[in-house]
């Protein structure tokens, strides 16, 4: 690569010492990656410099997406930033409700009926199926296999989307769940619905492993690049599939037992390398889990109330304390942080984003790979720029 | 967590460079264990760090996680042992937020006691009097950082530090602890730029969401926004005048003017 490189040290914010030093007397090209960058998942840009193909340094830029969505949520009631959370990680808004619901059960004792547990493992794992098909599908999408899996991925998830939509009235902005329970209850035909369609889903589970898994082309690109260590990435706060890529056992489901996760036979897929191949692994042994837990649940489910009828949902005030709840949701470890005042609004509102706290080790994972690379690895981090931002 | 770990992706067909061989064996040690209280984390800080003043810091809701504040001027040294202790060791920092305290009014009804001369029964007396007088007070107001930590070797957590800057103006500093866990490092970036916290120590401290011009911290409570972030001055009357006000009102230093 050739052009007027500029000199990185006179380059305000690239503050540390480098940790590569470049080769050979030529001068680095700086690349701004994004945020019109159509591998980006949104609008994230990376600022990278090359030594020809090298990757020397790699700083993330965010913000393009920002909206203050913790002010905001300061600003009105428990209640009416419930469906605003749909917003923020947008191919799962059932964890995102999920979470915040715990959240504010946490802060005020609230306990959930049988039913609506139920329920929320069965959306809750209905978008996890979701998540890692897609994420997979825009993985080899990154890879140049221009379409077809991605599409495969899709219309299982149009599948799932529309029971979503029968369920809730709205497929992606479900606001499904309340404190206490979940808004609407699941009739019987919905039930049987979901059954077939999960019933359906290992024959696609196989028939995607078996176009990918050994594909040549995404051995030669996966294996052996992007590696995460370990320690790195518990030192970095990385969570969900991504750490457990790296052959970390900590699965929140499992650690927490939240909801009724205790109740359900699965295991935690670990993998042994950290590379790329192993978080597209992990994704598609976890969704294998998922319908696992789906068709226990789905056997299981008790009749009753989704919500206690006594329960008060407008002029909701919690007593002054606070209160940190999280889960896994698809994408790692997503928390709310609530404080109360006792007023009707929280007093501070705080989310923490498993998409934007997966990025701290982009560069470490990048520095000295090729840049084309650089597509693969960061896909295989799979964000959600409406959560990296908020 | 009952049974062997699930390794499902031990063999591996072409390509494999045979990295993380060593990671087989496990590196982390899984024990299931109780977590202490915060009273004995509060006591095993005090012992190892000597002058640590470490505050309890209770929370009064049913979510029972209390949290404890730590003196500045020890944080990195109290993180490096709640990191690297054998019985704690929490080595996931999960949460790292701020919070904002902005000085209060407290008016608060305080019985006094004075004497007061009085004429009883025609004679000049030095009599008690309890008198309930309306006092106000402003209590300085604060910056936050809390921390939620937890253990991924132990399976415990969350064990919650906090601690406060100064004031809200110009003692804004508190150490870093990204270089203890990295984890802080995109969030104390946050912290910096919604809060208006200075992370001494930390090695990368820019803005992270809003632009790097921009001059205000918008989570803080007294927050202001500005009459408009993209005036144009054109030759329109309307919009000219527009912008005259709008320059004006920088010019005058006032707030809601150009950030």
């Amino acid at each position: 690569m050739s052009g007027s490189g500029v000199v990185l040290n006179k380059n305000p914010g690239w503050n540390r010492p480098p940790l590569i030093e470049p080769e050979g007397e030529g001068e680095l090209l700086e690349v701004a990656m994004g945020p019109h960058h159509p591998s980006t998942h949104g609008v994230f840009r990376m600022d990278v410099a090359l030594d020809g193909e090298r990757v020397i340094r790699l700083k993330p830029v965010f913000g393009y997406l920002h909206r203050n969505h913790e002010k905001i949520a300061e600003g009105s009631s428990y209640l009416a930033s419930m469906p605003f959370t749909d917003r923020l990680d947008y191919m799962c808004p059932m964890t995102n409700n999920w979470a915040y619901a715990i959240a504010v059960e946490k802060l005020t004792g609230q306990q959930v009926p049988e039913r609506a547990e139920y329920l929320r493992v069965i959306v809750g794992e209905l978008t996890r199926v979701v998540n890692h098909a897609s994420a997979i599908g825009f993985l080899t999408q990154e890879m140049g296999a221009s379409g077809t899996p991605l599409m495969y991925a899709f219309k299982e998830r149009e599948k799932i989307l529309d029971l979503f939509e029968a369920l809730t009235g709205a497929r992606m902005m479900v606001n499904y769940m309340r404190f206490g329970g979940c808004r609407v209850d699941a009739t019987p035909a919905w039930l049987d619905a979901t059954r077939k369609v999960v019933s359906g889903l290992p024959k696609f589970v196989d028939e995607f492993e078996n176009l990918l898994r050994g594909n040549e082309i995404l051995m030669a690109r996966c294996q052996g690049v992007g590696v995460l260590r370990p320690e790195l990435a518990v030192n970095a706060g990385v969570s969900g599939p991504m750490l457990r890529a790296s052959g970390v056992n900590y699965d929140i489901r499992k650690v927490d037992g939240y909801g009724i996760y205790n109740r359900f036979k699965f295991r935690v897929p670990l993998g042994d390398h950290g590379d790329i191949y192993d978080r597209f692994m992990i994704r598609l042994l976890e969704i294998r889990e998922s319908l696992g837990i789906l068709e226990q649940a789905l056997h299981d489910i008790p009749a009753g109330p989704v919500m206690d009828p006594k329960a008060k949902l407008r002029g909701f005030r919690p007593k002054p304390g606070e209160a940190y709840g999280r889960i896994e949701a698809p994408k790692g470890e997503l928390g709310f942080y609530l404080i109360s005042d006792g007023g009707p609004n929280p007093y501070r509102y705080r989310i923490r984003p498993p998409s934007l706290i997966n990025l701290t080790v982009l560069e470490d994972m990048c520095l000295g790979s090729n840049v084309a690379d650089v597509i693969l690895i960061f896909g295989s981090v799979d964000i959600v720029l409406g959560e990296v931002d908020r | 967590m009952a049974g062997a770990d699930y390794h499902p992706l031990s063999r591996r067909g072409i390509g494999t460079k045979g990295l993380g061989k060593a990671w087989n064996e496990r590196a982390f040690v899984i024990e299931e264990q109780a977590l202490k209280t915060v009273e004995e984390i509060k006591a095993a800080i005090e012992a190892s760090v000597p002058g640590a003043g470490v505050e309890l810091v209770l929370n009064p809701s049913v979510s029972g996680q209390h949290s404890l504040r730590l003196a500045p001027s020890h944080a990195v040294a109290v993180a490096t042992f709640l990191r690297d202790d054998r019985d704690l060791a929490l080595d996931f920092l999960s949460n790292a937020t701020g919070v904002d305290w902005p000085d209060k009014e407290i008016s608060e009804k305080i019985k006094v006691t004075r004497t007061v001369s009085k004429t009883v029964d025609g004679v000049d007396q030095q009599v008690e009097e309890t008198v309930e007088e309306t006092r106000k007070r402003v209590e300085p107001g604060c910056l936050e950082a809390v921390y939620h930590l937890f253990s991924v070797a132990k399976k415990h957590g969350p064990v919650i530090i906090r601690l406060k800057t100064v004031n809200r103006s110009d003692q804004v500093e508190l150490p870093s602890l990204t270089p203890v866990w990295r984890s802080a490092e995109f969030q104390e970036r946050e912290i910096f730029d919604l809060f208006g916290i200075v992370f001494t120590g930390h090695p990368d401290l820019r803005r992270l969401l809003m632009w790097d011009e921009f001059k205000d911290h918008p989570m803080r409570r007294d927050y202001v926004e500005p009459d408009d972030y993209e005036y144009e001055p054109t030759a329109h009357d309307e919009v000219l005048a527009r912008a005259q006000a709008h320059r004006a009102k920088a010019e005058a230093g006032q707030k809601g003017g150009d950030r």
